[in-house]
């Protein structure tokens, strides 16, 4: 089976265009248009204008470059939230263009679980994972439980790609942020100590933002304060994903979201895996970010396992938790 | 010391099982990170050791269940407690019937209110950090404490506890109903107040 996913929750437009391998995903296009506000975060209605603007493009880009023909496709996926509104209808319009069009199927599929099943869709021996999702809007720790993708820990406030825009915004750094700061973090030397705000499993980064902030405004340096950010929200994130690993008693661990392309982060949770004996996975940059082959693996799972979805029903949900999803693809 | 068995792994310590002046005793050894800087690994083993053994201590003086400390060593981060021959409440609520389910929840909401009224906030409220024995629902792990008299604090305490409960007995997510039951019961300020922080707890998450 081969499937193209649109993908359009936020700032990204991707589509992908994946073949089902028998249980494993071979992701054999995966192009993206990524949105940068000339200043500021992203304007929902301007980040929709510029998908709409890229979309009919990006799918003739991607098929081309599976190098199939739009006869061979036989399902569309979309993601149909969580997300800015103006974008998932912009994705969703799209792809219900595209299956009434080619007459194929339509799924609308959830961005997170998307995150969750390319890992374990595109990386050998990732079965059943922890997943620590972060991104700029989303700061989740899943897993599987009780049939669904279950959050075991996220974000009170707001999410860690936020937390760091927010923080390069004040200082002048341009959106995304993350890379930036991650430059000027491995500069620095001196610590200053942040609020470490974990409750339970839960995680909160507001007070450090504003912590840092003043640190900024006193005149101190900015690469020690982006290492100080960098090593108390990482060391935080880490400890409540090795929480959720203790509490759910798995042994997998799996990056997913744009802050997983992080070094940094990367070192410090592979650090805590191995200290626990537990296998760490990450995908690909172009499949930890958004992306349309999550988007598209997801549909064949929810499609093979029997779920089929009307264009007439194939409503977005901007609010479309992580643990709505029924997941009857896995026992 | 050598020859000590290791019960339990959590994220942040060893649970080992010890002995102590001739008692059967359990110790909580917080492990060093390698993944973060000394500073913060530092930082963090000292405050939660020290806030840890001073939770407890003062929790039992309120009336709570809790492990009896014996000895708190804050260089290495070692608490040594009475182990405590009981059940963990994560592993038998599932299987008990809706009226034992019930009893329980309340005892534990009774419990949350008996350490929140003297400010408390456990800060890790989960079925795993609840020990069931001689009828009494014991409370370990106050690692994430603090003393903190703000409803916020306890609404967010409560609201641990509330995901936890959807998201490890998610089948009999009215436990928690039966948790402010008792909770109301025992809390001397007016319980509706939490009860409200925790809804506006919920919406202040993402997409609720």
């Amino acid at each position: 089976m081969i499937c193209l996913g649109i993908e359009g929750t936020a700032h990204s437009i991707g589509v992908g265009i994946i073949r089902d391998m028998g249980g494993k995903c071979e992701v054999i296009s995966n192009v993206i248009k990524i949105y940068h506000p000339e200043k500021g975060g992203i304007h929902p209605r301007e980040a929709a204008n510029h998908h709409a603007n890229h979309i009919a493009d990006l799918i003739r880009e991607s098929v081309e470059k599976a190098q199939i023909d739009f006869t061979n496709i036989d399902l569309i996926s979309f993601s149909n939230g969580p997300g800015l509104g103006p974008c998932l209808r912009t994705a969703a319009t799209a792809a219900r263009a595209l299956s009434l069009s080619l007459k194929k199927p339509i799924m609308g599929v959830n961005h997170c679980v998307a995150h969750l099943e390319i890992g374990r869709g595109t990386l050998r021996d990732c079965m059943d994972p922890v997943l620590l999702y972060t991104s700029g809007a989303n700061t989740q720790v899943i897993a599987f439980a009780e049939g669904r993708y279950r959050v075991f820990g996220e974000t009170l406030d707001i999410g860690i790609g936020n937390c760091l825009d927010k923080f390069g915004r004040s200082v002048g750094l341009e959106f995304p942020s993350g890379p930036k700061i991650e430059k000027l973090a491995s500069l620095g030397k001196e610590y200053f100590e942040l609020p470490y705000s974990i409750k339970g499993m839960d995680i909160a980064f507001s007070g450090l933002l504003t912590a840092a902030e003043n640190f900024y405004s006193n005149g101190e340096k900015l690469e020690d304060i982006c290492y100080s950010i960098q090593e108390t929200t990482f060391a935080a994130l880490t400890e409540v994903t090795e929480r959720a690993i203790a509490h759910t008693e798995k042994d997998e661990v799996l990056l997913g979201g744009g802050v997983a392309a992080n070094k940094r982060l990367r070192d410090m949770v592979q650090t805590m895996a191995k200290e626990r004996g537990a296998s760490f996975f990450v995908p690909s940059k172009d499949l930890c970010i958004d992306n349309g082959a999550m988007i598209a693996w997801l549909g064949v799972l929810m499609y093979n396992s029997g779920i089929r979805m009307k264009v007439e029903n194939s409503f977005i949900d901007q609010r479309f938790r992580t643990d709505m999803v029924d997941v009857s693809w896995r026992d | 010391m050598t020859e000590d068995t290791i019960l339990y792994q959590g994220a942040e310590a060893k649970i080992c099982r010890s002995e102590y002046l001739g008692l059967d005793v359990v110790q909580k050894r917080r492990i060093s990170k390698s993944y973060r800087i000394k500073n913060i690994d530092d930082r963090l083993i000292l405050y939660r050791t020290k806030e840890e053994a001073k939770l407890i201590a003062e929790a039992r003086n309120h009336g709570v269940s809790v492990p009896t400390i014996y000895d708190v060593d804050l260089e290495k981060g070692i608490i040594t407690m009475d182990y405590l021959k009981g059940k963990r409440v994560k592993d038998i609520l599932n299987d008990l019937s809706e009226e034992e389910r019930a009893d329980i929840c309340k005892k534990i909401g009774e419990n949350i209110a008996k350490f929140h009224n003297n400010n408390i906030i456990h800060g890790d409220i989960t079925t795993s950090n609840m020990i069931l024995m001689d009828d009494k629902i014991h409370f370990i792990d106050f690692g994430l404490g603090e003393k903190n008299s703000e409803l916020e604090a306890k609404g967010v305490d409560l609201h641990v506890l509330m995901e936890a409960i959807d998201s490890t007995h998610s089948k009999y997510s009215n436990c928690f109903k039966y948790v402010l039951d008792g909770y109301k019961k025992e809390l001397k300020e007016d319980a509706n107040l939490v009860i409200r922080k925790i809804e506006e707890i919920i919406k202040r998450g993402r997409y609720r």
